[in-house]
């Protein structure tokens, strides 16, 4: 299920303005991989050209590779929708359809897909719900509106409705910088279980929640302002937290800016 | 029609206890008090004067009622027909012989015509205009159907008369050939001139489409990122992305929308009276030329009635204003079913 992501010389603008620039990295398959860094150096930015999500914003494009195994993401003839089916996101605030049932936001990827019969869409909600460690809150009441749970709960539905489809990856865009302690507790233990069956990218403004759950880090940073984000260093989380070979990373990580 | 709820909650200022010792009188909590105080002046004067406008608005509507009322009363009190199944409209006459069935039917039917025809039409337009053309060519678009809406009535009305009836006719002999047997597009006479409630509708659709096109665009373009983004990023195509999330976001906009231009297509007046030659005649073939609605009678019949024909018109008025607030009602009560998942809560 999980692959490898290989990212050679990677830019994103948005229009002609450069908003990352030249960015080459590997991302483990079933590990965790942390991007951290300081606001507006384009760690999201990264994480949305990896599923082909940056390209719909107006006026936004994308040079270089990705590579998922060895397939390129931007190579001609694929298509977008294809590739957005494969990698999995989550997003900063739990956005479910409001229109939909909890048991519907769930089932709406699989909908896609063309799973249409109701056993089959029972077995995967059940599933992803309860690998979502949602079913034991829900289950009693998958026909109401997603949007009643709290925002805890919608965020580990958000989480259930992406991992429905079985993705190969999962990127996550600040996913608990909505919620409270509590509610980040439960995100974090559900992504030590999920990176057993998938590759995992979490962009976070926590470093502890970067130390706590993934296994390598990335820092990003600007050159200066107005110039496009760069990758500094990635390397093993541990490493990173205890002794990175940039000094930047170091300053950043010990909070001397940033 | 909400009622004005919201002049009730006329703030009251907080008590501000100031602590004996803690502040002089001159300086502190109290001469901050004084301040606000005046400030509370203007606070409380343009409370009273929403206040009033609200309750003047209220008195004015009952007032309207008041006298329509009476005037019907009048007038029906007088019918020696039946009002609501009689066919023909001689309020002129002695005694006066009157009834609205073909009036309402006309008026209902030309309406379902227009928004069978205009609201897919306006929703497929908002919805190009909102998400599928390039910005260069959704403003120009988006101008132009505004210009729709500026066009005054008579000028539609005229443009109905001598451009469209005639050419109609080819449609007319078509319907009635292939789909004749559903009754409704069968033709009585294939060679009389279609001023009929077919062409009205035709007309009210192009007429109200300028409405529904632009309240469902700019419900459409309200659309939260976020839900687009969720179908997309579960790998949507740009139709299921509107499916998912444009849509049923849209929907109460959708009816509410389509309400304003029911309303309209309800009401409206001169390009009805200039296009359909009204007679009174109730019939399913709605090819025939024939009918008439409330709007169209009242404009034809007011220059020559007396004031038993007025009183008569008055009353048809009043038909018409009861249909109008039963389909708001209606409306309303569709959205406030779907509240629960409107996405208003998200």
């Amino acid at each position: 299920m999980a692959k490898r992501i290989d990212v050679s010389g990677l830019s994103a603008f948005y229009g002609k303005n450069k908003a990352i620039d030249d960015i080459s990295m590997t991302v483990e398959p079933g590990s965790v991989t942390a991007f951290i860094g300081p606001s507006g150096c384009g760690k999201s930015t990264f994480l949305r050209t990896l599923n082909r999500m940056h390209e719909v914003i107006p006026g936004a494009s994308v040079e270089g590779k990705v590579l998922l195994d060895d397939e390129n993401l931007y190579g001609p003839g694929v298509d977008p929708v294809a590739v957005r089916r494969t990698i999995g996101m989550v997003f900063q605030r739990p956005n479910p359809f409001p229109t939909m049932s909890i048991y519907d936001n769930v089932a709406a990827g699989l909908r896609l897909n063309g799973i249409s019969r109701k056993k089959d869409l029972d077995d995967i909600v059940e599933r992803s719900l309860k690998g979502a460690n949602l079913w034991n809150e829900v289950k009693d009441r998958l026909n109401r509106p997603g949007a009643g749970l709290s925002g805890g709960q919608q965020q580990r539905l958000c989480i259930a409705r992406a991992i429905a489809v079985e993705p190969q990856v999962l990127l996550m865009d600040e996913p608990c910088s909505a919620l409270d302690p509590i509610s980040t507790l439960a995100i974090e233990d559900l992504i030590r279980e999920l990176k057993e069956r998938f590759t995992i990218v979490i962009v976070t403004h926590n470093m502890q929640q970067a130390a706590r759950v993934s296994d390598r880090t990335a820092f990003f940073n600007l050159a200066a302002v107005g110039q496009p984000g760069k990758l500094i260093e990635i390397d093993e989380t541990e490493r990173i937290f205890s002794n990175p070979s940039v000094q930047a990373t170091e300053d950043y990580i010990s909070g001397r800016f940033g | 029609m909400d009622t004005p709820s919201r002049s009730e909650h006329t703030p009251s200022p907080p008590d501000l206890v100031t602590p004996p010792g803690l502040t002089s009188p001159q300086t502190g909590l109290a001469a901050a008090s004084a301040a606000s105080g005046r400030a509370r002046l203007g606070d409380r004067l343009f409370a009273g004067a929403s206040k009033g406008s609200g309750i003047l608005l209220l008195v004015i509507m009952a007032a309207i009622a008041v006298f329509l009322a009476v005037r019907a009363t009048v007038a029906i009190s007088a019918n020696e027909g039946n009002f609501l199944t009689t066919f023909e409209w001689n309020a002129n006459a002695n005694p006066p012989v009157f009834g609205i069935a073909v009036l309402a039917y006309g008026t209902v039917v030309s309406s379902i015509i227009a928004m069978v025809i205009a609201v897919p039409v306006a929703v497929g337009i908002a919805l190009f205009v909102s998400h599928y053309a390039p910005r260069r060519l959704a403003q120009p678009i988006a101008f132009v159907i505004d210009l729709l809406a500026a066009v005054p009535s008579i000028i539609y009305g005229l443009w109905g008369a001598l451009f469209l009836v005639p050419h109609l006719t080819g449609l007319n002999l078509w319907l009635d050939e292939y789909l004749g047997w559903t009754v409704i597009f069968d033709k009585t006479n294939p060679a009389a001139t279609p001023r009929s409630l077919f062409t009205v509708g035709i007309l009210l659709a192009i007429m109200i489409l300028p409405i529904i096109t632009n309240v469902t665009r700019e419900v459409f373009l309200q659309v939260p990122r976020a839900h687009e983004e969720a179908a997309l990023a579960l790998g949507a195509t740009r139709w299921e992305v509107i499916r998912m999330s444009v849509l049923p976001f849209g929907r109460s906009g959708i009816i509410s929308a389509s309400m304003l231009g029911l309303g309209r297509a309800l009401g409206e007046t001169m390009a009805v009276a200039t296009v359909l030659s009204a007679s009174p005649v109730l019939t399913a073939h709605l090819l025939d030329a024939g009918g008439g609605t409330f709007a169209q009678n009242i404009a034809s019949a007011f220059k020559e009635a007396n004031d038993m024909g007025r009183d008569a018109l008055i009353a048809s008025g009043l038909v018409l204003f009861v249909i109008t607030l039963l389909v708001n009602g209606a409306a309303r009560l569709i959205i406030a079913r779907h509240k629960e998942y409107s996405g208003a809560n998200a």
